[in-house]
């Protein structure tokens, strides 16, 4: 029996992503075996005792073959176990919890607001190609894409929180604050990310409306007398999705990653915050524990975006 | 350049271009320029502008306007050093790869496709928890995630001259690999990888200038843009814009290139408008 070719690129599209996945974990395990001379010493530095530096190789577990390591540490992630924390002994799935909730909150929250914009915005740069409107939005994008998040970031801090106190400089969300304060709470951090990837996504977005709008069917419509509105949705749209998918995933995926240094400058307790403090006490399990979730949900948006453009493509879809 | 030449430029890329070469001169003369020493503890703590200290000095007392003088030199210098080095390793394999083809093309590609499938500040922080945190590995750690941008291009572009007659003939003629990449396709891409210079640089600086924000980069006494930021962040809730002032110069500096990018992309393609 044939299968269905959605069916079969799908299928096809999971097994790669899953492949990547598995690379991913062997690249963030056998890392540390490149480091030259000795883990344990290296972290502890020059003056560790030798029965301290026998204590951090047994807890890290260096004094077995590292392939046996690794198999071990595969098969704790299989059943969500993430191992232990060398700072606090903690369990790490237990403190990345909370953290990735906070950091996928803030993401949404930023995408929620950039996405349309974006796309709005890109739209009618494309259709006005050229005019003060596009240039304007070109200049001030290409500004925004080159200015460094924490640069941003302070502005907005200075201008919104310490000049005319308006919302929070700190994004302390409380345990128990509703949906309402934490919104406010974290409009700042959340405004930030929303000015750089919307910049990022406009003009990729642009880019891909003008490739488009320069196809020959595109032409061959005009040519044939269709309304200006009817060559935008009926031929552009379907065939538009598939790019503008991507373009939205790619920033998705750059959100999850920019918010660490914006976690940062606002002390938000997320993922990011907690990777770049792991890496300040060289907890390595975390660093590899919260390197692998970061890799994991930039696949899973990739792979989401490379289903949805199989999916609405238009040559995909009609029948054979 | 012509005068005829210079009125057709973009003003936003003429702007560009100064503040590139300002840059430049500042990082080359910073002794001379500056009126204190990098690391030199001239007066106290969070003196006010103006007077003796342009801009004040910082928590240790340092002169904030020499510091940020001496930034160019520092900051700009290692993400050049940087830049270079991830264009020497990628353009190297990436002429490798379409030169070779078959199996030494698949392998590296693939490795390449496994290093750009993690995002470069997770993968970069992972790096420096292991190694550590010093100069050098920074540079090399950077060096090794820009080097697989730089690959992909290298290979692209240097495929599609590969298949050319002329490099055909080149290789008929008895040509080694190493002659024909060097003489007949290194010099047919270099246009694209002039335009990826500006902007792999951009990048660079602003990885690196990131990771010194986080304080795992160039580490104190240097005095680096990114790290100013980071030691002067907390004066901004008192309404002071110190931390601004290097933040602001890393800023300006990529905006300027990305302006200059943005206009030799635009006249490589050829378009009017």
């Amino acid at each position: 029996m044939r299968m269905h070719p959605l069916l079969t690129m799908t299928l096809q599209r999971l097994g790669f992503g899953l492949l990547t996945l598995f690379a991913i974990t062997l690249l963030i395990f056998f890392a540390i075996e490149l480091l030259p001379g000795d883990l344990a010493q290296e972290v502890l530095g020059q003056s560790a005792t030798p029965e301290t530096v026998a204590a951090f190789r047994e807890r890290l577990g260096l004094d077995q073959p590292p392939v046996q390591r690794y198999l071990a540490w595969l098969g704790g992630i299989a059943q969500g176990d993430l191992g232990t924390s060398l700072a606090n002994g903690r369990e790490i799935a237990g403190l990345l919890g909370a953290r990735l909730g906070n950091t996928l909150f803030l993401a949404a929250y930023a995408a929620a607001i950039a996405v349309p914009l974006a796309l709005v915005l890109g739209l009618l740069a494309a259709l006005y190609r050229g005019s003060w409107f596009d240039r304007t939005v070109n200049v001030a994008t290409l500004s925004s894409i080159s200015f460094p998040e924490y640069f941003v970031a302070y502005i907005l801090m200075l201008l919104l929180s310490v000049k005319w106190g308006l919302f929070p400089s700190i994004a302390d969300i409380g345990p128990d604050a509703g949906l309402g304060t934490m919104l406010y709470r974290t409009f700042l951090p959340a405004l930030t990310l929303v000015l750089v990837v919307t910049a990022h996504m406009m003009r990729m977005t642009r880019a891909a409306i003008i490739n488009l709008l320069a196809q020959p069917y595109i032409e061959m419509a005009r040519l044939k007398g269709a309304s200006p509105m009817r060559v935008i949705l009926r031929h552009a749209l379907p065939n538009a999705l598939a790019p503008i998918i991507n373009v939205v995933a790619l920033n998705l995926a750059y959100l999850v990653t920019g918010v660490v240094i914006v976690e940062v400058v606002f002390v938000y307790p997320g993922l990011g915050q907690l990777m770049v403090d792991s890496v300040t006490t060289r907890d390595i399990p975390l660093v590899q524990a919260c390197c692998l979730v970061f890799a994991g949900i930039y696949i899973l948006l990739n792979l989401c975006a490379d289903l949805l453009a199989i999916a609405t493509n238009p040559r995909l879809m009609s029948r054979r | 350049m012509d005068l005829h030449a210079v009125k057709s430029t973009p003003p936003t890329a003429l702007f560009g271009m100064a503040v590139i070469l300002l840059v430049a001169l500042t990082g080359l003369f910073a002794p001379f320029i500056a009126p204190y020493g990098e690391t030199e503890v001239v007066g106290l703590g969070f003196e006010p502008w103006g007077g003796d200290y342009l801009l004040g000095t910082d928590s240790l007392g340092r002169d904030i306007a020499s510091r940020l003088i001496f930034g160019a030199r520092n900051s700009v210098g290692i993400a050049l050093a940087t830049t270079v080095l991830a264009f020497l390793a990628g353009t190297a394999l990436g002429l490798l790869a379409a030169g070779l083809g078959g199996w030494t093309d698949q392998i590296l590609a693939r490795l390449i496709d496994l290093l750009i499938s993690i995002p470069s500040l997770v993968f970069a922080l992972l790096l420096l928890s292991i190694f550590g945190t010093s100069i050098p590995m920074l540079v090399l750690i950077v060096a090794v995630l820009e080097m697989t941008r730089v690959f992909r291009l290298t290979r692209a572009v240097a495929m599609d001259v590969a298949v050319m007659d002329y490099v055909e003939a080149a290789r008929l003629r008895g040509e080694g690999l190493f002659w024909v990449l060097r003489r007949e396709v290194l010099p047919n891409i270099t246009a694209p990888l002039v335009a990826e210079f500006g902007l792999r640089f951009c990048f660079v600086f602003l990885a690196i200038s990131a990771l010194s924000f986080l304080g795992l980069g160039i580490q104190q006494p240097t005095a680096d843009w990114g790290s100013m930021v980071r030691d002067t962040a907390q004066l901004i809730t008192f309404g002071e814009v110190v931390p601004l002032l290097p933040a602001g110069c890393i800023a300006l500096l990529t905006v300027s290139i990305n302006f200059v990018v943005d206009w030799m992309l635009h006249r490589a393609s050829g378009l009017e408008d």
